[in-house]
């Protein structure tokens, strides 16, 4: 805890860029700001891998750092790190780099304030995946908002101010609804009888490791001191271990899982993402897909599943008949699948039609992927949370890296609409191999990153439920249905437009952050063993949070098993 | 030498990586590319030779033992760490299942006991989760007899088509990328027999998918090539839906994809005899249906048929000697899990049986040669699917080589003439070829002869083998109706391949002063030749073959250059192709002619394969089950001397389990009734002369279709106009497939894209239409409230909403004004009266406590 304060650096990093631009540097020097914005992001990467020494042996919270920050609330700033959250980090400050450069010609105007927004956005997201205080994590979580506000506002397309405004108020309802569920749950920590549950097996197996443990009985102390409640997102899941099952678990599941299911999005409140995604700049939809969507699935990860667990696993809470039962947990798949293969329908529709365009039909099939991901992630199972995890992390890499490519035919031709292309690979080779390959990750082929994480999360679903994992599958082929026609509209055929006969292929920039992307889906496919064994540990963790009596190999079931079995 | 397997996948990968990469950059010349490429082939099919030689015949061989590259480190490496797994599936179904006899059922519940995972983890009290395991997928290779013999397929056969393909592609622009995705394509398919686990198979099996719609596509400017490729990929992935749970099925019930150890459990549950669906049969039916996707097998025949759009070379590797093979080799690789479903055996021999004859009455009416060739191959993969249904898959596999061997030799033959004819594949406009094309007719009458089950070219062996099998099993009640299906599918066959031969090579030449039709879609940048414009092309472009317009001349054009000029022939007529092009026709004639004595039928022998584990029935009895012994392997097997293996293995195979009467050992899942093998020997009381009864009728049944075809296509050519005339209804739904292409694009296509609209509709309608209502219904309520309280409004939006507010001026002054702000007002007096009403307690006790604290 006194070593160098990791966490804060890589967080705060991209803000202190943000500072220097906007007091060294004049409106004019585009050209010096782009480049000093990019070599920021970069300096920020490079910082960023300095987590990737998280000990994964050890498992748990790391990089722990504890101040006082407003002792009347018994709110601190506390970061700390899992296995989860570095990758995530270190995906976001890649995407960063990445976002920056792919925006040198394609941003014209402002940019000294783009720049500084693009920083700025850097440092909400980071804090989310850092913050081990409720408080702090929801003030990232909302303040992340508003860059990516301006971004689409600014610099987006024709109907950028009403994508803007539907972003920021759908988004805003559901973390309103979910500051309910924060002020509950703190309230909650004041509830002694309850509290007085809480068994310390649990606290050491959501801490982790003793250091974080420690960690969470310093806060406690302090807030007993001060007579409040705490924020400390630890303390709190232990006692969602505790808090019976019934209205209040059910009530609290989807004040959280409201905030969170219109961020990632899941079906039915995905309809900002569309208008968001053709709106937005070039970076801004990396930035948003890549990241931004990952800051729902890592909620459910970090809060709803760990800190409801008898609700996240409940399913016949609602309705408990004899052959039917109905739960939260059955609401969450349903949603899920749905939204696996309506989004993927709906993202053929764009195919379908003529004159569809590109750029939804990559943001429609970003909300049947992020389905994979629910789907994954309420398997409730090592292999299922694996996969879903690891599909945030390989969602960010390919629907990044087609917004991308997106973004450069749109630079050349100013349209994404598909009926202007067709026999592309003619003139653009480069950008046609880039562009197969990525729609081969994207729809799951071997060896390649997306493969993994779908085969992971579709078979801890199975595990979960047979039909499940078939709906699920069924997603995939119709994946596979669109992407293939996709690129055979856009790249196949002979140039009938001829406009397109002089378009050139992809340049040394483009190039530059087009690899790192190609080569991560790669390696994730090919070796995922070192990505897999960030996450295992604390994975294993949320499950048997969940379950206490899932057989994990080498984590004996925790001694209060018996306790949160009569609690359920 | 077995050891190095693992290089064996990798050479090709390394070829096409250096192809690929920098065959266009760095400008290879063709002769580089070809070098690289062959040269790769070449070593892998020498590694694959010395491998199989140590593995299995050297002094200290291994077999039949099975040897994984990660036993003794030689390579492995985890792919897939996933984590803890819970076995939810085996245990209930191994209980409930109805079992025939007393010891059996003894023998299930001991099992059932061994089967049972040591507990990790778990709780008794609440009596959950007990049984766990852990996924972790490795990488690494497996030798055993089934892979060996497709290992030798895959490079040996696919050495003769890389060569070919250096003649055949010659002068095409896109050679490098050719070449490329063929060394892609030989990784995954090495990957896909080579591998020690599902998941591995799986890999394989999506990259041959991946390769196969890259080559398809190959001329990627035609839109029927790219329509075919995306149809070909499609389809297979439907099968895939399949064969993906099958293998969370596989994780479920065993908690891990390696075979040695899946299979090891599965031998151990189980018989599930007609009217039982268990477990397996869930399973076997998962994988069955990635086979049929894969291996064409109806309904997912449908795209191999298009697939031939790709240039022949692809045709002959991918889509008839090794890719469609690939179900063949699952269904063999799993044979203890299908041998467990009696359901399924019988699915699978009748699936395989409907596909052959399906097929191979379609192939009757077709005038493209390819096409033809194309639902020869349908019709040939069911024939071997029969074999497995039939429970004789060491035959199915034996199929499958004496297939790729004479099918590859007449897809590159078809090639030949095609090159030779310049880019004409309808046959009613060749005719006589024989005498332009001289070794090219040669090799193509070896496989024909051979695919018509002429004694002794290797087809007969292999053929007659599978429907006496079929005639003659114990495992499925219905082997008569798969007999007389496969009799009749084998009288087409001889049928339509000596019309083949008719049209082609014998007759009259029907192409001197003939016009080019739209058919002639196979066309191959073979045609340039430097420095001069093509005689039949009309324009190129990157997908770089020339291309015939319906009604353009072809036929001879007199003084104008052409592409083959290196004949100097003055006249446009047929020639013979390069060496490097009927070389590799030779070696693949000469095994079509003799690759069939590795199965010599025991009617032949005395009732015994002879020649030990040279034998391919010997040589494959390890890796099949036998369900009367619930072992591998049969009691004939032999050690590294050619001495029958006792010791362990032969005791295993003799304790049969109590209470199974000797006379239903040979038949496990009890008296299967009608038997047409038994009914002849009752009458001739001679086993021997009973096979070589159905010898007789299989060789009889072909000298009819050959007959047949020679009198319609060489004797007395109007009787084709005639009989299609007097046939109608059967001559139309032959010459159309059976208007299953159209049923599908009705049924399947058309609907999928209405649910897209329909979905698409919904959503911008209803979902995002509920969106923008409740904006409009919030903006119109703000309206209302604003107009009477609009300075008590002002006053709290200013307070409490200052933040937003200010943030979004600059914006708002351009939009609506006034808009968000009624928004975020609506949504924070909402907050407030929520707080309110569900935490009014919880704030009165904060409010108390924070004052508590400051004061």
């Amino acid at each position: 805890m006194n070593s160098l304060p990791i966490l804060s650096i890589v967080t705060w990093l991209p803000t202190l860029g943000a500072l220097i631009i906007l007091v060294l540097f004049k409106q004019g020097q585009s050209d010096q700001i782009k480049k000093f914005a990019t070599a920021w992001f970069g300096v920020a990467f490079v910082a960023s891998l300095a987590l990737l020494k998280y000990d994964r042996a050890l498992g748990g919270m790391q990089f722990l750092e504890d101040h006082q920050w407003i002792p009347v609330i018994g709110a601190r700033y506390q970061m700390g790190a899992d296995g989860v959250a570095v990758l995530l980090i270190v995906l976001t400050t890649l995407l960063g780099v990445i976002a920056a450069l792919s925006s040198w010609n394609y941003i014209q105007k402002r940019e000294k304030e783009y720049y500084v927004l693009l920083l700025l956005l850097q440092t909400a997201v980071v804090g989310v995946f850092t913050s081990m205080d409720l408080f702090l994590f929801y003030l990232f979580f909302e303040v992340s908002l508003v860059p990516m506000y301006f971004l689409i506002g600014i610099w987006g397309g024709e109907n950028r101010l009403y994508a803007a405004i539907k972003f920021f108020l759908y988004t805003l309802v559901g973390s309103v609804v979910m500051l309910l569920g924060v002020l509950k749950i703190y309230f909650l920590t004041q509830d002694t009888a309850l509290t007085g549950r809480i068994t310390q097996g649990t606290i050491d197996l959501l801490a982790g490791n003793q250091q974080a443990a420690a960690l969470v009985s310093s806060t406690l102390q302090a807030a007993a001191q001060n007579g409040t409640g705490t924020f400390n997102i630890l303390y709190l899941q232990s006692l969602g271990s505790v808090m019976p099952m019934g209205a209040m678990q059910v009530l609290l599941f989807f004040a959280f899982a409201l905030g969170f299911a219109i961020k990632v999005p899941m079906f039915p409140f995905h309809t900002w993402l569309p208008d968001a995604h053709v709106e937005a700049p070039t970076a801004g939809s990396v930035i948003l897909a890549g990241v931004l969507l990952k800051l729902g699935t890592y909620g459910f990860y970090r809060f709803n599943i760990p800190m409801f667990p008898a609700a996240s696993a409940d399913e016949s809470y609602f309705f408990a008949g004899t052959n039917h039962q109905f739960g939260v947990r059955s609401i969450m798949i349903f949603l899920a699948i749905v939204g696996i293969i309506y989004g993927a329908l709906a993202a053929m529709y764009f195919v379908v039609k003529k004159d569809g365009d590109v750029k939804k039909l990559v943001a429609y099939s970003s909300v049947s992927s992020m389905g994979i991901v629910m789907l994954g992630l309420f398997a409730l199972n090592p292999n299922g949370l694996n996969g879903a995890v690891l599909h945030m992390i390989n969602h960010g890499i390919y629907s990044a890296a087609l917004f991308l490519l997106v973004g450069i035919i749109y630079e050349r031709r100013h349209t994404r609409n598909v009926a202007e292309f067709g026999g592309l690979s003619h003139v653009m080779p480069g950008y046609a191999a880039v562009f197969l390959s990525m729609v081969m990750t994207a729809i799951g082929l071997p060896l390649l990153c997306v493969f993994i994480s779908e085969f992971l999360s579709l078979r801890g679903a199975f595990e979960a439920n047979p039909m499940w994992a078939a709906w699920g599958a069924l997603g995939i082929i119709l994946n596979a249905g669109y992407m293939l026609w996709l690129y055979q509209r856009m790249f196949f055929g002979t140039i009938d437009n001829p406009k397109n006969e002089k378009l050139i292929d992809l340049s040394a920039r483009e190039w530059i952050y087009m690899t790192p992307l190609i080569i991560m889906a790669l390696w994730i496919g090919i070796y995922p063993k070192p990505f897999l064994s960030y996450i295992e540990r604390p994975v294993n963790a949320v499950v048997r949070q969940v379950r206490p009596t899932y057989p994990i190999p080498g984590m004996p079931p925790g001694v209060d098993v018996q306790q949160r079995a009569a609690a359920k | 030498m077995y050891r190095y397997i693992w290089l064996v996948p990798l050479l090709p990968l390394a070829g096409a990586a250096i192809n690929g990469l920098l065959g266009r950059k760095l400008r290879f010349s063709e002769k580089l590319i070809g070098g690289i490429a062959v040269g790769s082939i070449a070593l892998a099919f020498l590694i694959t030779v010395a491998a199989v030689y140590s593995y299995a015949f050297s002094r200290n061989a291994m077999w039949p033992q099975t040897y994984v590259t990660s036993q003794d480190g030689a390579f492995k490496f985890t792919w897939i760490p996933g984590g803890a797994v819970r076995l939810t599936q085996g245990s209930p179904e191994l209980q409930a299942l109805n079992l025939r006899s007393e010891a059996a059922m003894k023998r299930a519940a001991e099992l059932q006991a061994q089967q049972n995972q040591p507990v990790i983890g778990g709780n008794e009290q609440t009596g959950e989760e007990t049984r766990g395991s852990v996924l972790d997928v490795e990488w690494s290779y497996q030798l055993d007899a089934l892979s060996s013999i497709f290992m030798l397929i895959v490079t040996g056969v696919g050495l003769c088509i890389f060569v070919f393909a250096t003649g055949y592609m010659h002068g095409d622009t896109g050679f490098y990328r050719f070449f490329a995705y063929m060394g892609l394509f030989m990784f995954s398919m090495l990957v896909l027999v080579m591998g020690s686990n599902f998941l591995m198979m799986f890999v394989g099996w999506e990259g041959v998918g991946l390769c196969s719609y890259l080559l398809i596509g190959y001329y990627f400017d035609r839109q029927e090539a790219a329509n075919a490729s995306r149809k070909a990929f499609i389809t297979n992935r439907v099968g895939d839906f399949g064969f993906a749970l099958a293998i969370f099925g596989v994780i479920a019930t065993f908690g891990t994809t390696q075979y040695t150890d899946v299979f090891g459990q599965a031998a151990t549950f189980p018989l599930e005899p007609l009217g039982h669906w268990g477990l397996l049969s869930w399973i076997a039916l998962g994988l069955f249906i990635g086979a049929c996707g894969k291996s064409a097998q109806l309904p997912l025949h449908v795209w191999l048929p298009d697939a031939m759009a790709g240039p022949t070379p692809v045709s002959a590797l991918i889509h008839a000697a090794t890719m469609v093979t690939a179900g063949l080799y699952m269904v063999t690789r799993t044979n203890v899990i299908f041998q467990h479903s009696q359901t399924m055996m019988m699915v699978v021999a009748l699936v395989g049986a409907a596909t052959a004859l399906f097929a191979a009455t379609i192939g009757i009416t077709q005038n493209d040669i390819k096409k033809v060739l194309a639902y020869s191959t349908v019709s040939q993969l069911g024939f071997m699917f029969m074999a497995c249904g039939v429970g004789a898959f060491a035959i199915g596999i034996f199929h499958v080589m004496t297939h790729a061997f004479f099918k590859a030799l007449m897809f590159l033959g078809a090639g030949s003439v095609i090159h030779g004819m310049h880019h004409e594949q309808d046959m009613r406009r060749m005719g006589n070829l024989r005498k332009y094309m001289p070794y090219t007719y040669l090799t193509f009458l070896a496989g024909w002869l051979a695919i018509c089950g002429i004694i002794p070219f290797s087809g007969f062996w292999s053929k007659d083998e599978i429907l006496w099998n079929a005639a003659s099993t114990r495992y499925i009640p219905v082997g008569w109706i798969v007999w007389i299906v496969g009799t009749i599918a084998a009288t087409c066959t001889a049928f339509y391949m000596t019309r083949l031969m008719a049209m082609t090579f014998w007759g009259k030449e029907k192409f001197l002063g003939k016009q080019a039709g739209g058919e002639a879609d196979e066309a191959h940048a073979s045609a340039y030749d430097k420095g001069l414009t093509q005689h039949d092309a009309k324009f190129t472009s990157a997908g770089d073959r020339p291309r015939h317009e319906p009604g353009e001349h072809v036929g001879p054009t007199g003084s104008s250059a052409h592409a083959h000029d290196d004949h100097g022939h003055a006249v446009h007529i047929p020639h013979e192709s390069p060496a490097s092009m009927w070389v590799p026709l030779a070696v693949l004639a000469v095994l079509a002619t003799i690759g069939g004595f590795v199965g010599i039928s025991t009617a032949f022998t005395g009732g015994k394969h002879i020649g030990g584990r040279m034998n391919i029935v010997n040589f494959l009895d390890p890796i099949i089950w036998n369900p009367a012994t619930h072992h591998f392997g049969k009691e004939e097997m032999l050690d590294s001397a050619g001495r029958p293996l006792d010791g362990e293995l032969r005791a295993r195979a003799e304790v049969l389990p109590a209470g199974i009467e000797a006379k239903e050992a040979s038949s496990p899942y009890g008296p299967q009734g009608f038997n047409l093998a038994e009914i002849a020997d009752s009458k001739l009381h001679n086993e021997t002369a009973t096979e070589w009864l159905f010898i007789v009728i299989s060789l009889l049944v072909a000298g009819i279709g050959i007959g047949l075809g020679y009198l319609f296509y060489v004797k007395d050519t109007r009787l084709p106009d005639i009989w299609a005339a007097r046939l109608k209804p059967l001559y139309q739904a032959s010459y159309n497939k059976y208007w299953v292409d159209e049923f599908f694009g009705w049924a399947v296509t058309r609907r999928v894209m209405d649910a897209a609209r329909g979905v698409f509709a919904f959503d911008s309608k209803v979902v995002d239409g509920g969106v923008n209502g409740s904006a409009w219904l919030t903006r119109l309520s703000s309206r209302i409230i604003g107009g009477t309280d609009q300075y008590f409004v002002d006053g709290i939006v200013n307070a409490i909403a200052a933040f937003v507010a200010r943030l979004m001026s600059p914006l708002f002054r351009a939009a609506q004004t006034g808009f968000a702000q009624n928004y975020a007002l609506v949504m924070v007096l909402g907050l407030v009266v929520a707080v309110a009403l569900f935490f009014g307690s919880d704030i009165a006790r904060a409010v108390k406590s924070v004052f508590a604290i400051i004061l």
